[in-house]
């Protein structure tokens, strides 16, 4: 607020004292990101000066804070009178945020060669309720990494396409010796626990709602949870999984110490950096598992969008940086850390160098992309699913009555 | 004329403190009452009234009541134990030795620390992989294999209870040292000479020196174990299964992750009352202590 000030002051008396007529029109932009994981913070910084370069009347002030933070600093920041002209957001927020009016429809503007060009999973990031309210810009989903090493060791000769495979395959890494406990999950009370479960979910053919009553605790959700208690009950899940986040999962693979592991495209990446790794050049992406008979692969959208939101002053400009930040140009660049939304860059020899493995993977993958369900209570409802999964996991309630409780506590 | 003209201007000196204190404290808390009783949302305007509605809903929920026990668990185990492990430091800290300075200046450091910083080196020390903690207690043959401390119910708060002592036991340790230092030496020479065993001379010369400045550290770091926040969202967001979710965790859901700006209010404003009645009833017993102390 003080800074506000002080930038109004000194805009001011620089305006008053050059005089000149025709005024150097510029605009400042305020921006909020987040510090971590896909692009990095000097990779944001990067991009945005790319973009100043091309439109010297714009400013952008950038501002970085933790995913687990980003939520909320947006709806303060908004609900306090201030706040930002563009903010990141995650795909779970839309329906939230367009309901409480936090982000502006931006429908018209989307033209029909970005229509054309950006995935069709990847718009789902954007939409509620058939409006568009910013562009997609972070595409991510959960692959399933494993260690190529202690696979060859176990005889194993492909990774595996469904579950129950990687029930069987983790049972004879298990018995040959090889890891104590091959499978790591992050099954800690917190949103990455849930984007397993949806991953889960998909897989067998299960809804999160319908006619907008919760139905995650009958049929393909009762089976997602089933499958988590089984795993983790039989001992091939590693059981440390259930105070596990995204970035212990990394440590644990980077160690050797999981054959199997559920995590985002940066670790592809960052497994193979000898710097952080012990297990550079072993490291095996394919999409997550199907079910027989209901799904070949699995996955989860974990993707996030760029937005501008309904308090900015300067709404043509914020889009005018949204554009260029979600540009094919912009996401090639930086595709080693986040892959690119744009259909046509997974045929770029530029893009897919080096990393071929996670692109194929990707190509399954992303098309499959499932989503959590968007309503304006998902964090209520998410809430709920975390303890419903962790009660299961102790052993305190049976799947089918933790997922009927949540139910119950889902807000809807 | 020259005391009511005295009355007037202290009165008129104090006038600015007073806006200030009806700016900074009281608007909030009126608009806190206010807001608890509508169902207002975190964003957008205004909300309906409703009543004590969002009173007795929260607190015939078994959430409420569930995580009461767990606070009401977690501060006040934590606070006995800084309690006592605080005069102990204090009372060997007293004594001469050599690197006597070096240890009371580290002493200090934990309670410096930020408390983000400190849940996070602990996180790192239970670390269910590679954490000192199992590392050290598989060496010494105490445990068979490395154990989940934060991923299970039976041991998570327990974990966090230590945490928070190391954390915080220092701040006990320093107003004890510093009590200590008012006891004066004849006294408790007299009192060798009369032959008092160790214990008696704590319990019947050093302690009643020590009583009134360990009721104010009681006072304080009750209320603060009452409002814990940021060691467990740190360490374990309230979980496994909800088994670590305190009072404040569950303000901080209601009005910001669920957006229920009333419900939260009202939650918030139940927190305080508790929080002052256990203030109201410990400024008594400090009053008690200090009068017989004297």
């Amino acid at each position: 607020m003080l800074k506000t000030i002080t930038k109004t002051l000194v805009g001011a008396v620089f305006a008053g004292g050059l005089l000149v007529p025709h005024a150097f029109a510029e605009t400042t932009l305020n921006a909020l990101f987040m510090a971590q994981a896909a692009y990095s913070e000097a990779d944001v910084r990067a991009m945005t000066d790319a973009f100043t370069k091309a439109n010297p009347d714009v400013k952008v002030n950038l501002e970085f804070v933790p995913y687990e933070g980003l939520h909320d600093k947006t709806v303060l920041a908004q609900g306090s009178g201030g706040g930002y002209d563009v903010v990141l957001f995650d795909v779970i927020w839309p329906a939230e945020y367009a309901t409480n009016k936090v982000l502006v429809d931006v429908t018209p503007k989307i033209t029909d060669d970005m229509k054309k060009g950006v995935l069709p999973g990847a718009w789902t990031t954007v939409q509620y309720d058939g409006k568009y309210y910013g562009m997609p810009w972070i595409l991510d989903t959960k692959y399933l990494f494993y260690n190529k090493d202690i696979l060859e060791k176990a005889g194993i000769k492909t990774p595996p396409k469904t579950w129950e495979e990687l029930g069987a395959q983790a049972k004879i890494i298990q018995d040959k010796g090889l890891l104590k406990t091959p499978i790591a999950w992050s099954w800690s009370q917190a949103e990455a626990a849930i984007c397993d479960y949806t991953t889960l979910v998909s897989a067998y053919g299960g809804d999160f709602l319908k006619d907008g009553k919760p139905d995650f605790q009958n049929g393909g959700g009762l089976s997602a949870l089933k499958y988590m208690v089984d795993s983790y009950k039989s001992g091939l899940t590693n059981p440390n999984s259930k105070e596990f986040l995204e970035e212990d999962v990394r440590k644990v693979f980077e160690n050797g110490d999981a054959a199997f592991a559920l995590n985002w495209t940066y670790m592809y990446n960052m497994a193979n950096d000898p710097k952080d790794s012990k297990v550079v050049g072993k490291v095996g992406v394919v999409p997550a598992p199907g079910v027989t008979g209901i799904s070949d692969v699995s996955a989860v959208n974990g993707s996030m969008g760029l937005g501008v939101t309904a308090v900015s002053k300067h709404p043509d400009e914020a889009w005018k940086y949204i554009t260029f930040m979600t540009s094919q140009a912009t996401q090639n660049q930086y595709a080693k850390l986040s892959l690119p939304i744009w259909a046509s860059s997974y045929d770029d020899p530029a893009v897919t160098k080096g990393q071929e493995e996670l692109i194929a993977a990707a190509k399954l993958g992303l098309a499959a992309m499932y989503p959590r369900p968007t309503t304006p209570k998902y964090q209520e409802l998410s809430t709920a699913l975390q303890q419903a999964i962790q009660e299961s996991l102790l052993g305190q309630s049976s799947p089918e009555d933790a997922l009927n409780t949540a139910a119950k506590n889902s807000g809807l | 004329m020259s005391s009511t003209w005295m009355t007037t201007r202290a009165w008129l000196l104090m006038l600015p403190l007073l806006v200030v204190m009806v700016a900074v404290i009281g608007w909030p808390l009126v608009d806190t009452v206010s807001l608890s009783f509508t169902d207002a949302k975190l964003v957008g305007t205004g909300g309906d009234f409703v009543g004590f509605a969002n009173y007795t809903n929260m607190l015939s929920s078994s959430n409420f009541s569930r995580t009461l026990v767990t606070t009401t668990l977690f501060a006040v185990i934590s606070v006995a134990a800084e309690m006592v492990i605080g005069v102990l430091a204090a009372l060997l800290l007293n004594q001469q030795f050599h690197g006597r300075a070096v240890l009371r200046a580290l002493m200090i450091l934990p309670w410096a620390l930020p408390t983000v910083v400190n849940a996070t080196l602990w996180r790192l020390i239970y670390n269910p992989e590679y954490g000192a903690l199992n590392a050290a207690l598989t060496q010494l043959h105490l445990v068979d294999d490395y154990r989940s401390w934060l991923g299970e119910p039976g041991t998570a708060l327990a974990a966090l209870i230590v945490a928070d002592c190391w954390k915080n036991f220092p701040l006990v340790a320093l107003i004890a040292l510093a009590a200590l230092q008012a006891v004066p030496r004849d006294i408790t020479a007299a009192s060798l000479v009369d032959g008092a065993g160790a214990f008696n001379r704590f319990r019947f010369v050093i302690l009643p020196y020590l009583a009134g400045p360990l009721m104010v550290a009681l006072v304080l770091r009750t209320i603060e174990a009452f409002k814990v926040f940021d060691i467990i969202w740190v360490m374990t967001r309230g979980g496994p299964a909800n088994s670590t979710r305190s009072l404040s965790i569950l303000v901080y859901q209601e009005a910001f992750s669920f957006q229920r700006a009333g419900s939260g209010a009202s939650l918030a404003l139940i927190v305080t009352l508790l929080v002052t009645v256990l203030a109201v009833a410990y400024a008594a017993l400090v009053r008690k202590t200090a009068g017989s102390a004297t």
